[in-house]
């Protein structure tokens, strides 16, 4: 029977299976942080277990590490905030503890756990990949069953190599045609979160599919798949192809020879079969899309930003209109308003959706030569990993960030959740290459709008959102091309 | 875990859609490394006036007068209604502990976001979906009543209504079994070591390179 790409990695998984459909599937890789690993090592501990197969597991604190040179320099010890450095203190003694790798604080392969794991080949395709963070649905760019899991789980995984679950439904997100030019993997996550909700992925497995999504390099994949989890599911995938295939080759962790030879027989076999049934499809078309903003606090309060911030009277019931309502106030503007005359004063690239080289390279492009507007008080640039971070010192990407007067800074997930000291101040108002605008996500009463690199460098710039047809325009005045 | 059976509670509301884990606990207090004590941060942006820290003393600091959890009449209030998509966001358990935390042992919701579901089981919170119509009743007549409480019976999958009426609600076999006995996870999979065991055998024999030693 035509078979989903899905489908297959579950069957390939499957341990066991109730007659009421409770199944026990089997985990190849666990990712751990500091931050839902710690009771997850407590509990384990307490009930006299063991890890059930150390090698499946690979640990990076990225979290809640300062991004500051002087700080990362000095080490762990020397980390003013005392209960953030018990947290990290509690990673390194657990790995030691349970015999568990971990890439320390200032390893060069230290980062954002989503982008270590594929850059070191932790994550291959074929895998099941699970780690105590939701942003695991990265994984899927590579072909792999990857989703979040929380720390009782974590602690399950840990013992028992296992997770009990059910299989969720197959929804296809078709994208046809080409994105347009300056239109990136971002704005159509945000685009498809805009269309289907926050919710419309709950319980279903998405595959995006389709030319524009084959067109993606592997960077922007895992752009997309990062967001599978803003639109409500727990796993994202695309299929495994020539991208794929070139992007794992040569990885650290990535098998060779023999293996290698027999992996990518299998690996190449991962994708939807034709006529394959999926319980839901929605169809996108690609050339349509437009630079993405999100204007509220939920992903799916997005526009394009040529578009505007909706009005009361469009709101198809109360519960919508007093969200709307809420939202205005939260975000301090007003019904109707156009998306680019929005003003930003902070602005953030970095996190596990934006912060690999090719996102760098997007903004650098247009911050190359221009300097940030006046009106802009804080601009951090947080490469996702010690290794994109070097690949960037030797583009020179990390001059043109600090030559338009941004900080560049130690890689981390830094102020995508501002648990460390990177956060907005109660009313800053941020363009953000993260993918949460949650309400106090980047700091208490911190405003954040969710955009693309390119989209955050250029509001650096004009001091407020603008169109890509704008960005052109100012780009040929200065000469530089977007 | 603590098993759950019957359960008769007083009912807050949480009247918004989409209340995402950041809301339920704000980061800095995922900081913390222990499971117990985040009760009195629970929705912490929206119920105290300051901003709160890990750490310090909650029982001194301004309480937002104009959030419903902090009205008297929902004082010890043990079943939270709210809206669509309730626990969107982050894997962060951290929200199932402050919730039970702070006494609450039953959310009832037209829907709940994967993982928040699945964490919530986890810590003898029971997640009860009904339809968005169902629950604007309830909203309607919590808001009315002062008191307002429901039963909730886990036995026999119902919920009880103070004018009597008897609601059934769904609710995965195998999640109900586990909170009705009060199981734990880990213990039940381990019963199934066996399987695990010839399965990862035949596993890796299917796909050697993922058996290998991990070596940085
Ligand atoms: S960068 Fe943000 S979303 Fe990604 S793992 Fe870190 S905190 Fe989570």
């Amino acid at each position: 029977m035509a078979q989903t790409l899905y489908d297959k990695l579950w069957e390939a998984h499957l341990v066991d299976q109730r007659e009421d459909g409770t199944s026990l599937i089997y985990i190849d890789r666990h990712l751990l942080h500091e931050v839902t690993s710690a009771q997850a090592f407590e509990g384990l501990s307490l009930a006299g277990r063991s890890p059930w197969r150390r090698n499946a597991n690979l640990a990076v604190p990225d979290h809640n590490v300062s991004t500051l040179q002087a700080e990362r320099a000095a080490g762990l010890a020397a980390l003013p905030d005392p209960v953030s450095r018990i947290q990290l203190q509690a990673l390194d003694d657990n790995c030691k503890a349970f015999d568990i790798a971990e890439i320390p604080l200032n390893d060069i392969r230290q980062g954002i756990v989503h982008v270590m794991g594929p850059e070191q080949g932790a994550v291959l395709p074929g895998m099941t990949v699970v780690c105590g963070d939701s942003h695991t649905s990265t994984h899927g760019a590579v072909g792999a069953l990857a989703h979040g899991i929380g720390t009782s789980e974590v602690e399950h995984v840990l013992a028992t190599q296992c997770l009990i679950q059910r299989k969720m439904k197959n929804f296809r997100v078709q994208v046809t045609g080409q994105l347009p030019r300056g239109v990136t993997a971002k704005d159509l996550a945000l685009a498809v979160i805009g269309r289907i909700g926050t919710a419309g992925g709950t319980g279903y497995a998405l595959e995006f599919s389709g030319d524009a999504v084959c067109a993606l390099t592997m960077e922007g994949r895992m752009t997309l798949c990062n967001m599978a989890i803003e639109a409500g599911a727990r796993c994202g995938l695309v299929a495994v192809d020539d991208v794929t295939i070139e992007y794992v080759r040569g990885k650290p962790l990535a098998p060779k020879g023999e293996h290698w030879t027999a992996a990518e027989a299998w690996w190449r076999s991962l994708r939807s079969d034709d006529g394959a049934h999926f319980d839901r499809s929605i169809e996108i078309d690609g050339s349509a899309v437009r630079a993405q903003v999100t204007w509220g606090t939920s992903p799916e309060m997005v526009a394009s930003v040529d578009g505007y911030v909706p009005r009361l009277a469009e709101m198809p019931d109360e519960t919508a209109r007093q969200g709307l309502q809420r939202a205005l106030e939260y975000m301090g503007l007003s019904e109707g308003m156009p998306i680019t005359d929005i003003q930003p004063d902070a602005i953030f690239i970095g996190s596990c959706t934006n912060s690999r080289i090719e996102d760098l390279r997007e903004a650098a492009a247009v911050l190359r030569g221009r300097r940030l507007s006046s009106s802009i008080k804080k601009a951090l640039v947080v490469p996702g990993s010690g290794l994109v971070k070097a690949q960037a010192e030797a583009e020179g990407l990390d001059q043109i960030f600090m030559e338009a007067g941004m900080e560049w800074r130690e890689p981390g997930c830094s102020m995508c959740l501002a648990m460390n000291a990177d956060r907005l101040e109660p009313g800053e108002r941020c363009a953000s290459t993260s993918n949460r605008n949650f309400e106090g996500r980047q700091g208490s009463g911190g405003r954040t709008h969710l955009v693309s690199p390119a989209m955050a460098a250029a509001a650096a710039v004009m001091g407020h959102f603008v169109s890509i047809d704008d960005v052109e325009a100012v780009s040929d005045v200065v000469g530089e091309g977007l | 875990m603590r098993a759950f059976t019957q359960h008769d509670g007083l009912v807050a509301p949480m009247d918004r859609a989409n209340v995402d884990t950041d809301l339920m606990i704000p980061k800095q207090f995922l900081k913390s490394i222990k499971r117990s004590g985040f009760g009195p941060n629970l929705f912490d942006d929206l119920r105290y006036l300051d901003e709160g820290a890990p750490g310090a003393d909650n029982s001194v600091r301004p309480l937002n007068p104009e959030f419903p959890l902090n009205f008297p009449r929902y004082q010890n209030a043990s079943i939270l209604l709210a809206r669509e998509n309730f626990g969107c966001g982050s894997s962060r358990e951290h929200a199932a502990w402050a919730l039970a935390d702070d006494g609450f042992c039953c959310v009832i919701a037209p829907s709940f976001a994967d993982i928040f579901r699945s964490n919530a089981l986890k810590n003898g919170i029971l997640p009860i979906e009904l339809s968005a119509t169902q629950v604007q009743v309830l909203f309607d007549m919590l808001f009315e009543t002062e008191g307002f409480r429901l039963q909730v019976d886990l036995s026999a999958n119902t919920l009880t209504l103070p004018n009597g009426d008897i609601w059934p609600f769904q609710i995965d076999a195998f999640r109900r079994e586990c909170l009705l006995q009060g199981l734990d996870d880990v213990g039940i999979t381990l019963e199934s070591t066996d399987a695990i065991k010839a399965f990862e055998e035949h596993h890796a024999k299917r796909f050697p390179w993922l058996f290998e030693d991990l070596v940085l």
